[in-house]
């Protein structure tokens, strides 16, 4: 049974409660300085963001497939069944590759420490496995954002599409995009008019990438091979021209 | 008389240059550890990295791939009048691969932990591949410029041990070289949605692979003309001029690739948008299109100024395209704008002045450019239908 979020923008009021719960879970100041950001960062995991009278919400989308987990070069990052990504601090170098690759831009850095490591949701893994809602839930007071089972909140975003489809715009943001994620989006308008990136791609990434990283084998095997077999016809010259008694050859 | 004061006056103001680059050097490495990434660099959330990758890595990985392609020549092609040059080509690309190195201790946020892909496995990871072909590839680089140090101070059992290993060393060194310089393209893959279209394809890995090889043999003739200045012996003009046919070809397959890559990706109309990117594209194949033309010719290839200046042509088109990935392709999307720190400018150029004075050095001291003993040569007096043979291909 993997989690996930549904965010529903035509319910958001913009009161920013879900950043100040977030900051609290995760032991950061929250003030009116940086409540006015309207940027994720390693001080700010979750933020609203303000689109003419609508907003919209940015967090880790924690894709299915996650491009981060798959790039990271140590396993600092992977995708528990229980469907948070997760961050494991020890193993991390600090190669930011997960940054780099992330098509939503979530993974953020602690940029003037000395020892600083990636910032991102976790999804409150801890909260949820004891059984509790995300701490952005359990703070929404106009029920914008909820969590529960992937499935199940498909099924409860459909239901809202289908009986206000006037209220809508007809998608649900997540289920296609990166092959899908677990954090939904419903809006009123179509998603890029709240922020949202529309341009990644419909197939998870980490597929990307691996259909280079299959080759590896072959390279290996069959450059080998064939090196080895020049090799071989190259210096069989010298074999002939040693048998031939002429000067020279191998020592 | 008057020769040798301007080479004398020379080398004092490369000195002067040398000293005061390594001071802001260490001033930046002062700041970058003190102080931590976020006060060295012009990095942010958006924008994650600058050109200690982009330049420092997927550069300095690509200029020294000359090591691989020679060091293929003249093992696994047995083309022995290219022996000559082999011993500096190994020195440079091993300096280059150290110096990656280095340059990634700068960029790692943990640098202590540069050890972890030893023992924490993610095979899914190109990185993480990179990782293990940069580490053992260094490996093999210092077994095969290792008979330089085992010859200057005698160590003549070793370097027995280290020949009878060459020929599966070199091998291998060209697989992981292979395997490790495609990877620096694929490493983009997983950026669809970031890199502009100009440059993501899916054949990234391959057009990395094919640049590596030709800016390898524009380095070798780079080189050859510094290292020849430098220590005052003769070019191998015949040689040299022979490397130029072959990159002529090479170039023409690989931006051949390039237009039909954005051919059949349907990106051609890009190139009449209007916007920073289609110039930078622009430069990058006029470069490198220009290098290629004039390779082209007898002339050219003959003349060791106009030889060098086609190198010059191959290498800049070179840094232009690792640049335009890393760096400027990147840009639109992020949000923001990049310019690198001064601290970042001042890592990179003291990294590539200790890989100038250390190759200087090690010139000096070892026998780098020594034409090896007729003892230890392995080749046979007369290879000379088996290079044409090969050649040919």
């Amino acid at each position: 049974m993997a989690r996930a979020i549904l965010y529903d923008s035509t319910l958001c009021i913009g009161c920013k409660q879900c950043e100040e719960a977030c900051a609290k879970r995760w032991g950061m100041p929250y003030n009116d300085k940086v409540a006015a950001e309207e940027r994720i960062s390693a001080h700010k995991l979750t933020t609203v963001q303000t689109f003419g009278e609508k907003f919209s919400r940015k967090l880790c989308m924690h894709c299915v497939e996650p491009t981060c987990a798959s790039v990271c070069p140590v396993k600092a990052l992977h995708k528990t069944e229980f469907g948070p990504v997760v961050y494991d601090e020890e193993r991390c170098i600090g190669c930011r590759y997960c940054m780099q690759a992330c098509p939503f831009q979530v993974p953020t850095y602690e940029w003037s420490s000395r020892t600083p490591r990636v910032k991102k949701c976790n999804m409150c893994y801890e909260r949820q496995m004891a059984g509790k809602p995300t701490a952005c839930t359990e703070a929404c007071p106009a029920g914008a954002t909820i969590c529960g089972d992937r499935d199940e909140l498909i099924q409860v975003a459909r239901k809202r599409l289908a009986e206000k489809p006037a209220d809508y715009f007809q998608r649900i943001y997540g289920i296609r995009e990166v092959g899908g994620t677990s954090v939904f989006y419903l809006s009123a308008v179509p998603f890029e008019q709240i922020g949202l990136n529309v341009k990644v791609p419909q197939e998870p990434i980490p597929a990307l990438t691996w259909r280079a990283l299959s080759f590896v084998p072959d390279v290996v095997s069959a450059g080998g091979t064939l090196l080895g077999g020049i090799y071989w016809i190259t210096h069989r010259r010298e074999e002939v021209a040693k048998a031939e008694g002429r000067k020279g050859g191998h020592k | 008389m008057s020769m040798l004061n301007t080479v004398r006056r020379n080398l004092t103001f490369w000195r002067v240059v040398f000293a005061l680059i390594m001071m802001g050097g260490l001033y930046a490495t002062f700041l970058r550890v003190v102080y931590g990434l976020g006060a060295s660099t012009n990095l942010n959330d958006q924008f994650p990295w600058g050109i200690w990758i982009g330049f420092d890595i997927l550069c300095g990985v690509g200029l020294a791939a000359g090591g691989f392609t020679i060091v293929a020549v003249v093992h696994i092609f047995n083309i022995e009048r290219y022996k000559p040059i082999l011993r500096p080509t190994i020195l440079t690309a091993f300096l280059g691969y150290v110096l990656v190195v280095v340059a990634l201790m700068f960029d790692l946020g943990r640098p202590d932990r540069i050890w972890h892909p030893m023992v924490m496995w993610n095979p899914h990871s190109v990185m993480f591949e990179v990782a293990w072909c940069v580490m053992l590839y260094n490996t093999v680089l210092a077994l095969e410029f290792a008979p330089a140090v085992c010859e200057r101070f005698g160590w003549h059992t070793t370097n027995r041990w280290i020949k009878a290993i060459s020929v599966p060393l070199v091998i291998l060194g060209v697989v992981l070289s292979t395997l490790h310089q495609s990877s620096l393209g694929s490493l983009y893959l997983s950026v669809p949605s970031k890199l502009y279209p100009l440059w993501y394809t899916p054949f990234l890995p391959v057009f990395f692979y094919i640049s590596a090889i030709c800016v390898g043999l524009a380095m070798t003739i780079f080189e050859a003309r510094h290292s020849c200045k430098a220590l005052n012996r003769p070019m191998h003009m015949d040689l040299l001029g022979n490397i130029g046919r072959i990159l002529a070809v090479l170039l023409s397959f690989y931006l051949l690739l390039r237009f039909h890559d954005l051919r059949h990706r349907e990106v051609l109309d890009l190139l009449l948008v209007p916007r920073m990117e289609t110039y930078l594209f622009g430069l990058e194949i006029g470069l490198t299109a220009t290098g290629m033309a004039m390779l082209f010719f007898r002339r050219i290839r003959a003349n060791a100024d106009a030889l060098y200046v086609c190198s010059l042509f191959v290498i800049f088109g070179f840094l232009t395209n690792r640049l335009n990935i890393s760096l400027t392709g990147m840009e639109a999307a992020s949000g923001t704008h990049y310019i690198p720190k001064w601290t970042e400018i001042m890592v990179t150029l003291s990294v590539i002045a200790l890989g100038f004075a250390i190759f200087r050095f090690a010139a000096k001291y070892l026998p780098v450019f020594e034409e090896p003993h007729e003892e230890e040569n392995e080749a046979i007096a007369e290879p000379v239908e088996a290079e044409e043979l090969v050649l040919m291909r």
